[in-house]
């Protein structure tokens, strides 16, 4: 009952924001059902009593109720860790997200109470999402979720918003019908296996083992692929630094920050489970998409001179530290695959409304337009650092932990695939600090900054100006952080340095989930143990 | 007085045969009405003519629906009635309930005054254009000259009235085609169905050169498929001695001869079905038809005839051909995935929203020939479910489209949706969810639709095409999704068109449509309980 409330509220919400004329009204309300949101989530977090291993129900706090028997469906909630803890993600960037776009600047003739709105419904769907328990009701929170994303990039988007926004409606829209037909194919393998088709996820689970290979296979790819596209892996990736750069950067940040973990959620929950041989046999294949996507999405990240495009590369190349734990098969590659989703959903996250930040100040997207934004800003550059080191996975910063985790919990089954990921790393320096210094270090420079700044007739791009002049204009040209911004920006930094310290709440949920899962697939550790 | 005829003829020569009033008692209240319409159309004066025939034809309706309630609420066994001309059996009952919502619906579409001033339809374009004096009627080109023209100078426009009883007959041909037990029936009312259909489609009051063409159009290619099922009933005959669909799987079932006849029989027969279901290649006059035809017109045809003719293949195939699905599964399999990649290619390219639904039809009719091709109880209850759906989204949408205007008739070129969503949010929100159904996304009628054809396909070895399906609906979004792109990112062009404040008539209709597309989406499981209640009977 309890997660059906958690996906009502949002959806009622948005409905309720969605007529409010009164621009400032519509905001507070939304805030207001998010944070009550956040308190839900909080109540389940608590009610959630973690399984000890091996003993208790899959799903928790589950609520069922018949749906369309003919297909086998029913409307079936319930969380196990990796759930609970993605709800928790989802719960907490949501109002910031909104406190982030408050005073936003908006296409002509779009409201903010639209854009509320439509955040609050991806919330409720996103709910849907993780807590679906039936495979069907699962794929239907899936697909539905586009459209929220779609309208908030198409409507309230950058200049390529139309491009964009239908290009990432119909790539995923391809991976969700190429799921579909998995979807089918179950229901109907299931209806010979078990005399009557079902999509209960639990009795699909048990089916598993009994499956044969070549069908698994099939089933397998189905899904995959849906996955890899939302996740996304390389090479199914090319909507996202499309999407993520043409999206409101409070949209990117829900895009990038919880919606792309769907893909990877994904896998966890659908693809392991309930295709245990399958998931063995094409491992090896998972891996080098991994892996290439890590190397990959390094050096374009590298490359970019787009700095919401920069953000959609970097996530690339940690989806594919992600996926490479979840293909790795041992318990402390999944704890640390999933405790990546959240830790990248929360540096990620502050990475884009940094990033945000900076080009709401400067009026461009482009990297070269800004230099020495320390020099009059020197909050914001702080914030910038933070959330960067946080990408890099620097010891001390969440990141770090669940970086770590996955790649010692990968590297006895697999330590080619391993070695080739911690060159990731590497590139990980090199793309956040350079970027680091090109925007934030070094003399005043760029055109986009010196506009601000407005500096006179003979400032060309490439120009300094003088640091005197620049402190006194830079408090109204381009001003360092407001209250507002500070409120947004705290959170998130104390939730990057507790969990880089404290990561053990989070672990403890999600530990027991994690070794259900590999006896689920029917492997046992390679070293043994599970860590903290 | 002449006892000496009556006594020479043998006893049992022919007796009148029994008849199930009873369950054809909806079919012929359809028709009977239809007759009563043609009387008076006839009798009454001009201007009484318009609210008798609404209120005639939504009395016929109604009552044909009530006698179609009262008789399948008694849960009947399956009948064969007038010597085994007509079966009403589960997926008639249903297939007949989804034609009387979906005729209701296009009934009150096409009696609509109030968003063309004077309704869709106006008398022989001829004798108008004479009366015009070569004012609008004048051709200025190609099909798209434009007439102004309402009616005689200081009187109020008119409508044809006509088009009710038309409409009834065509209704009473599609019941009686789903219901058919024998080729003959089912072709009669082959030629009862499409006659009113060709003459609806001639009709417009707007752009009447192309209504024209449509309508020739349509019966032209209509009369050679019709041709074609009569050929192909001519060789099922000589190959097994009896149209009885029965009678021909029994023969094919249990024989040696030579299989030339029977599959060239059913070679030709499936043309004139797959023609009337808008089934691709056989498709060709679909565009231009659902371009031109008056668009209440249109409504009828992409709902009811869809529904007729794949009630028609799918009897066909699961009666008669049961025992031989293994040679003719292979071409069916080549015709409907030519006919999802047609669709779903071609409408890319469109650029007129009737045309582009055309080609929508047309992809539809190939995820349909899935569920007609798998010869299981699923298949049945998934291809009635489907045609359910997606009669009922079509009818909407068409009904959306007859809405959006601007002062030459209806803006149908999807240029003019531009930023539509700005002046008309609550169309722009319909339009849009309704093309969501179309494209099977989850919570509506089309996703249900699709899954439980598609379940029903994979389940009797159809993965591939399944697939290619899959894959077809994928492509096919990206021209729904370009129309939604139109309406909400796009600036309004200046001279657009309006949006017409429909009349209760189309406001109804469309609210049935979009209703239905919910309901199905959400709470599918009382229509999904119906359309399995059996399958064919022989």
């Amino acid at each position: 009952m309890l997660l059906l409330v958690l996906l009502l509220v949002p959806l009622v919400g948005a409905a309720l924001v969605a007529p409010i004329k009164e621009q400032t009204t519509a905001k507070w309300v939304a805030v207001a059902v998010s944070v009550v949101e956040l308190a839900l989530v909080v109540i389940t977090w608590f009610a959630y009593s973690v399984p000890s291993a091996q003993n208790g129900a899959r799903f928790q706090l589950e609520f069922a109720v018949d749906w369309i028997p003919a297909f086998g469906t029913r409307f079936a909630l319930g969380i196990d860790g990796f759930a609970l803890v993605m709800l928790a993600i989802t719960a907490v960037l949501v109002p910031i997200v909104m406190a982030f776009s408050w005073e936003q600047k908006l296409p002509e003739g779009r409201t903010q109470s639209g854009f509320f709105a439509l955040v609050l419904a991806m919330q409720g769907l996103l709910v849907g999402v993780f807590a679906a328990t039936d495979v069907f009701l699962f794929y239907v929170f899936f697909e539905a979720m586009l459209i929220p994303m779609y309208f908030l990039i198409g409507r309230f988007g950058g200049p390529r918003r139309q491009y964009a926004a239908v290009k990432f409606f119909l790539y995923s829209l391809l991976g969700g019908l190429i799921m579909l037909a998995s979807v089918i194919g179950l229901f109907v393998v299931s209806g010979r296996e078990l005399g009557q088709g079902t999509f209960t996820w639990v009795e699909l689970q048990k089916m598993a083992a009994s499956l044969p290979e070549s069908t698994q296979i099939w089933l397998f790819l189905g899904f995959f692929v849906a996955f890899a596209i939302k996740a996304p892996l390389v090479p199914f990736h090319t909507w996202l630094p499309d999407a993520g750069a043409e999206a409101p950067v409070g949209a990117g940040v829900l895009l990038v920050g919880i919606l792309d973990k769907v893909g990877t959620f994904g896998f966890l929950r659908y693809c392991l489970p309930l295709f245990p041989l399958a998931s063995q046999k094409l491992a090896p294949l998972v891996l080098t998409l991994a892996v290439i996507g890590i190397l990959y999405g390094s050096l374009l990240a590298v490359g970019q001179t787009d700095m919401k495009r920069f953000v959609s590369y970097t996530s690339i190349a940690h989806f594919g530290f992600i996926a490479l734990g979840i293909f790795a098969f041992s318990t402390q590659a999944f704890s640390g695959s999933v405790l990546y989703m959240v830790n990248h959903g929360i540096s990620t996250g502050m990475l884009f409304i940094v990033v945000g930040l900076v080009i709401a100040r400067g009026g461009s997207r482009l990297v070269g337009d800004y230099g020495g934004v320390h020099k009059v800003a020197p909050l914001l550059a702080g914030a910038f650092l933070v959330a960067g080191l946080s990408s890099l996975a620097l010891p001390g910063t969440n990141s770090f932990i669940s970086e770590f985790l996955v790649l010692l919990g990968s590297f006895p089954r697999q330590p080619v695939y391993t070695i080739l990921a911690t060159v990731g790393i590497i590139f990980a320096a090199l793309y956040v600090l350079w970027f680091y210094q090109r925007t934030m270090q070094g003399p005043l420079r760029g055109s986009a900054v010196l506009a601000a700044l407005g500096g006179g007739r003979g400032d060309g791009p490439g120009t300094m100006i003088d640091p005197a002049v620049a402190a006194e204009r830079g408090a109204t040209g381009f001003p360092d952080l407001s209250k507002r911004e500070i409120g947004v920006l705290t959170p998130l930094i104390v939730l990057i340095l507790v969990l880089g310290f404290f990561p053990g709440p989070v672990l403890d949920v999600i530990n027991p989930t994690a070794a259900a899962t590999m006896t689920e697939v029917g492997l046992t550790d390679p070293v043994g143990g599970v860590s903290r | 007085m002449t006892p000496v005829v009556l006594a020479q003829a043998p006893a049992d020569a022919i007796s009148a045969p029994p008849i199930a009033y009873g369950a054809i008692a909806p079919v012929l209240i359809v028709l009977g009405g239809a007759c009563i319409a043609v009387l008076t159309e006839a009798f009454l004066p001009r201007h009484q003519r318009w609210p008798v025939q609404v209120a005639l034809s939504l009395v016929i309706l109604a009552a044909a629906g009530i006698t179609l309630g009262v008789y399948a609420g008694g849960s009947p066994a399956d009948v064969t009635t007038l010597g085994d001309a007509l079966s009403v059996d589960n997926p008639t009952l249903f297939l007949w309930g989804t034609l009387l919502l979906l005729g209701l619906g296009s009934i009150l579409l096409i009696a609509d005054r109030s968003v063309e001033p004077g309704g869709a339809f106006i008398p022989s374009s001829a004798s108008r254009a004479a009366a015009a004096g070569g004012g609008g009627g004048t051709v200025t080109g190609g099909g798209d000259d434009v007439d102004r023209d309402y009616g005689e100078p200081g009187s109020a426009p008119t409508m044809q009235t006509e088009v009710f009883p038309f409409a009834l007959f065509a209704l009473g041909g599609m019941m009686t085609f789903v219901a058919a037990n024998d080729l003959l029936t089912m072709f009669i009312a082959l030629e009862v169905l499409s006659l009113p259909l060709y003459l609806m489609c001639g009709l417009a009051r707007r752009r009447r050169l192309l209504s024209q063409e449509a309508a020739v159009k349509y019966f032209l290619l209509g009369a050679f498929a019709s041709a074609f099922f009569l050929y192909g009933l001519a060789l099922l005959y000589g190959y097994a001695g009896s149209v009885k669909l029965s009678a021909i799987a029994a023969a094919a079932a249990g024989s040696d001869k030579s299989d030339a006849l029977l599959f060239g029989g059913l070679a030709l027969l499936v043309v004139g079905l797959l023609f009337k279901g808008s089934v691709g290649p056989f498709h060709a006059w679909t565009p231009d038809v659902y371009q031109g035809a008056p668009t209440p017109v249109t409504a009828f045809m992409a709902a009811c005839t869809k529904v007729a003719a794949f009630g028609a293949i799918s009897r066909v195939l699961f009666v008669a051909f049961d025992t031989t699905r293994w040679e003719w599964r292979g071409v069916l399999w080549a015709v409907a995935i030519v006919s999802m990649v047609i669709g779903a290619v071609l409408g890319l390219t469109q650029t007129d929203i009737k045309r582009m639904i055309a080609y929508s039809s047309i992809a539809h009719a190939g995820f349909l020939l899935l569920g007609s091709m798998s010869i299981t109880e699923q298949g049945v209850s998934g291809t009635l479910f489907y045609l359910l759906a997606y009669g009922f989204t079509t009818l909407a949408v068409f009904g959306v489209i007859s809405l959006v205007r601007d002062s030459d008739g209806e803006a149908s070129h999807l240029s003019q949706w531009a930023g539509l969503a700005k002046r008309s949010p609550l169309l722009a929100g319909v339009m849009t969810f309704l093309l969501l159904a179309l494209a099977g996304i989850p919570l509506t009628s089309g996703f249900t639709a699709k899954f439980a054809i598609f379940a029903a396909a994979l389940d009797d070895g159809m993965a591939p095409l399944v697939i290619i399906a899959l894959i077809a609906s994928a492509v096919a979004a990206f021209f729904y999704l370009r129309v939604i792109v139109l309406m909400y990112f796009n600036e309004p062009a200046p001279d657009g068109p309006t949006v017409t404040v429909p009349g209760a008539f189309t406001t109804a209709a469309i609210t049935l449509g979009v209703l239905v597309t919910l309901l199905l989406g959400i709470v599918p499981s009382l229509a999904l309980g119906m359309a399995s209640g059996g399958p064919f009977s022989g």
